[in-house]
């Protein structure tokens, strides 16, 4: 093992009882240097998965500054003197005075800092702007042990450690314990820190640009204007959705359906075909329809299958109708899709005994959208 | 002595428009003083803080161009929280109370509320031209007063703000009667836009030069606008997207080749590539093209369309247009002046479409070059050293390998090398901004020969306090030093405090300065303000000294402490 993680190992043990507190379910606020920190603790509605104690791979763990081969071994040796000096302190404070200076590494005063990077990335995760300390910090609690009780759950690099951050984050609430714990710029340094922990192997479910904010490692840099990145992260996504063809981003419309006291709003641009469109349409109204057959009682309803609302739906029930450019209602399914959407100003569900005039067609159409 | 009246003074001093110059009149002597004040009509205020409205307001009561600058550079960054400050409103507020003429103003930064917005344009009749950079707190219906108060209103330039858009049709706002708009530039709202109202203001502007729309505007809406406007000489189009083989698109082809008299091209945040032929015409005279927005353009598009641009001196661009891209730039634009690239991917450094070649490229081809911004994969040595060589005019050099602390691949050294070369042989430096893995030899070589330098801004540089020091002490001209994530401490911040009333102002964040050297700091110097964000939980108190600070502002001032700071600043 290298000498730097060892001094850290042994100084976090000799550190069980250093306070470490409990917020309650597990999630321990802590400072950017894996410490508790007593003052500030006052939130935390998370659970964490039990992944506090294992998953510490050493040889991933090492603290590396900079791309590999780009080392600066000085400031290396310094960030460990600095963890292996700081872990003894009393860490009432977020800003750990320098003991000795020796150590001029700057993450010192990381530890409040950059509070804004850390809730925007919690707030708009799926930004580009997005950067995720999530990476950050595991790399330094992968230096220094999990078994440390300070170990903090927004540490914990697991498959699960991005969502992790995030529903820490997000239930930590005040945004001022959360900057806390994150060791921000401890791997300012190490701007890519990609190597060993990979991001992508978490369950984030947000789109790419998620995987983009992986990458992301500071707040402020690239020294991108806010509004520039903003614009061109929509800007990106729009091109990606037009596909090179004329038309605007989203093309929402009003669904009714005959006896829902409320309409839905629908982007036909995120259905490409009718069948995707119906069945979202299922869903998003099968609370209504539920009323409908569950005249049996409320245990039919809990029953009620999806099938049988696709039967209500499509069956004998209801039929899919839109008003197009001209406002003539007409039956959906005729045209093709990409007809319909440039047509399509409004869709209702309709009772198939209003569509009396449509009827004919009712057979056919059932045919098409299942 | 004066041994003419004063009139004759003045009308002297009218001839002296820089704002130096004018500051070194007013010192001869108290009568030149006294005309200068008087008949002093632009004014420049790089700090909000420096001054008060009240002072200023007094100093020059002839007051009819302001420009006001608030929040620190790197608050672009995000690392200047909300409320920081910066508030236009108390400016407003005082002028109007001393029924100040204002007829311009500027803004870079600042918090700039509606009500500030309305009662501005209740308050000076004479109003005309309103530049709002990079400014946030308003909203469509500030805007919406504007228009419609300011009869006289000539430019309202909105760029890159963070507006509510509430969809009010503030365009509307505008009185049938207002025919004096020279410049409309509402690129950066998100919102929809009530065309009509649009075409019918565009119709009734005779002198209406520039137009920059928003990507709510679309396509045949654009080709309306140029038929009504081919005087225009700046355009920002709008959505551009469309089917190029309609009649709208023919219409469109018409309709900018009538319009001859454009020079600079901008927008394109919507853009369908095989459209883009419609703009050829204009190209060969464009001297200001920026696609910096339009990232629906791939490098075979871009260079197609910078093939015709000849005359081009500034391009501002998105780095998809790739090392041979620039190649077609260097080739083409031997006009070129300014070259901005900006990241298509800021977060994704492993796709950064271009590297030192491109630079190089366009160092050897456009020797006019003199101002830079470049973002890129990577540097090398080498690289600076040829394009120093190649281009000794730069007066602006901001370099961001989007790794930053990323040495020279080849060499696997730091590019001090190669940023002494360029401060060695570009005299005239007055702006440089470094990135990459960089030692205090850098700054050794930044002090001993960047003497025109007059704003620096490093990060994730240096070894040691000495870097710092290199650059304090030689760089006499310096004005603004920004400096985040290095290791300069408090003896660096405390050797030469005199030096800190030399300059505008010093930013340092996660650097090695402790809250004992800023309290040191702030009691020496009472002309400076120290400013500390701190944004964790901590009071003041339960601080202590020898504890580092996150983020330290200072700044030289006239008035103190400031009234309006939030919590999270302490003001020492």
């Amino acid at each position: 093992m290298s000498p730097r993680l060892r001094g850290v190992e042994e100084e976090v043990q000799s550190n069980v009882s250093s306070p470490s507190v409990d917020c309650g379910l597990g999630l321990k606020e802590c400072n950017y240097l894996g410490l508790s920190d007593c003052s500030s603790v006052d939130s935390s509605g998370v659970s964490l998965p039990d992944n506090n104690k294992n998953n510490l791979n050493l040889k991933a763990t090492e603290l590396r500054l900079g791309l590999p081969g780009s080392q600066s071994p000085e400031r290396e040796t310094e960030l460990c003197l600095l963890n292996s000096g700081k872990l003894d302190e009393k860490p009432l404070f977020p800003l750990l005075p320098s003991k000795d200076g020796i150590c001029s590494s700057s993450q010192k005063n990381i530890v409040t800092g950059n509070k804004r990077g850390f809730s925007d990335t919690m707030d708009g995760f799926s930004e580009v702007k997005g950067y995720v300390y999530a990476e950050k910090s595991w790399m330094f609690h992968e230096a220094s042990d999990s078994e440390s009780p300070q170990s903090v759950g927004h540490g914990k690099y697991s498959s699960n450690s991005g969502v992790n951050v995030i529903l820490s984050a997000r239930s930590l609430g005040a945004p001022a314990s959360v900057k806390k714990d994150e060791p921000a710029n401890v791997l300012q340094k190490q701007p890519h820190a990609t190597s060993g922990i990979n991001l992508k192997q978490t369950d984030i479910s947000n789109n790419k640009s998620s995987a983009r904010a992986a990458k992301a490692q500071v707040v402020g840099w690239p020294p991108v204007r806010s509004f520039r990145a903003k614009t061109l992260a929509t800007s990106s996504k729009n091109n990606d959705e037009v596909d090179g063809k004329p038309g605007h981003a989203a093309l929402f419309v009003k669904v009714s359906m005959d006896g829902a006291p409320y309409l839905r709003k629908v982007d036909l641009r995120t259905y490409s075909t009718y069948r995707e469109l119906s069945s979202a349409l299922e869903k998003m109204f099968s609370c209504f329809t539920l009323g409908q057959c569950g005249s049996h009682g409320a245990a039919e309803k809990e029953v009620l299958s999806r099938s049988k609302l696709k039967d209500l739906l499509h069956g004998s029930e209801y039929v899919l109708t839109y008003k197009d450019k001209d406002g003539d209602w007409m039956l959906v399914g005729d045209v093709p899709w990409e007809m319909f959407i440039e047509t399509c100003k409004r869709l209702k569900i309709m009772k198939s005994s209003d569509a009396i005039g449509l009827a004919p067609r009712t057979m056919e159409k059932s045919k098409v959208t299942n | 002595m004066n041994y003419f009246p004063d009139e004759v003074l003045e009308h002297v001093f009218d001839f002296i428009t820089s704002h130096k110059d004018r500051n070194s009149v007013s010192l001869v002597c108290k009568s030149w003083y006294k005309i200068e004040k008087y008949s002093r009509q632009r004014v420049f205020i790089g700090n909000c803080y420096s001054i008060s409205p009240e002072r200023l307001i007094a100093r020059f009561p002839g007051l009819k161009s302001l420009t006001l600058k608030g929040k620190p550079h790197f608050a672009d960054f995000n690392l200047v929280p909300d409320d920081w400050g910066g508030f236009l409103y108390p400016w407003i507020k005082a002028m109007a109370r001393s029924r100040i003429g204002l007829e311009e103003l500027r803004l870079k930064r600042m918090v700039v509320s509606d009500e500030s917005l309305e009662l501005l344009s209740k308050s000076f009749p004479n109003f005309k031209s309103l530049v709002l950079v990079s400014c946030e707190g308003f909203t469509t219906d500030g805007l919406a007063a504007v228009a419609a108060n300011c009869r006289l209103l000539r430019e309202l330039d909105l760029q890159e703000n963070e507006v509510e858009d509430h969809r009010g049709h503030w365009l509307s706002c505008f009185p049938e009667n207002c025919t004096s708009l020279v410049l409309l530039n509402f690129a950066c709202l998100k919102g929809e836009i009530n065309l009509a109202s649009l075409e019918r203001l565009v119709a009734r502007s005779p002198n209406l030069k520039s137009l920059r729309l928003n990507r709510a505007v679309p396509f045949d809406t654009l080709q309306r606008l140029l038929m009504r406007a081919p005087q225009l000489v700046d355009l920002g189009t709008g959505s551009y997207v469309h089917d190029p083989y309609s009649e709208a698109y023919n219409k469109l082809k018409a309709a900018i080749q009538s319009c001859n008299s454009i020079r600079s091209l901008s927008g394109f945040l919507e853009v369908a590539p095989r459209c883009m032929s419609a703009v050829y015409p204009v190209c060969e005279n464009l001297t200001f093209l920026n696609l910096s927005y339009a990232a629906g353009l791939q490098s075979i598009e871009l260079t197609k369309l910078i093939q015709y641009c000849r005359k081009l001196q500034r391009l501002w661009i998105l780095d998809c247009i790739g090392d041979k891209g620039l190649g077609v730039v260097a080739s083409t634009c031997k006009e070129l002046q300014e070259l901005r690239v900006f990241p298509s991917d800021p977060f994704d450094a492993g796709n950064a479409a271009v590297t030192e070649e491109g630079l190089v490229l366009v160092s050897a081809g456009c020797p006019k070059l003199n101002s830079l911004l470049y973002f890129c994969q990577q540097m090398t040595n080498a690289a600076l050293i040829t394009v120093a060589k190649n281009c000794t005019n730069f007066i602006r050099f901001r370099l961001c390998i989007l790794d930053p602390i990323k040495p020279d691949p080849v060499t696997n050294q730091p590019l001090d090398e190669g940023f002494g070369a360029i401060v060695r042989s570009c005299k005239g430096l007055k702006r440089l901004s470094l990135s990459g893995l960089l030692t205090d030899q850098v700054f050794y070589y930044i002090g001993m020969h960047a003497k025109q330098l007059e704003m620096l801004s490093i990060a994730f540089a240096g070894d040691s306090d000495k870097g710092m020091l290199y650059v304090l002490n030689g760089c006499k001209k310096l004005r603004k030093l920004e400096i985040r994530d290095c290791p300069f401490g408090d003896a660096a911040l405390l050797e030469d405090m005199g030096k800190y009333e030399t300059m505008r102002s010093l930013w340092m964040s996660s650097c090695e300065v402790t809250l004992g050297a800023c309290k040191t700091l702030a009691k020496k110097m009472p002309s400076l303000n120290v400013e500390i964000i701190n944004e964790s939980e901590q009071t003041e108190f339960n601080l202590e000294d020898r504890q580092k600070v996150d983020k330290m502002y200072l700044y030289r001032t006239v008035v103190g402490h400031r009234k309006d700071a939030p919590e999270f600043v302490w003001l020492l």
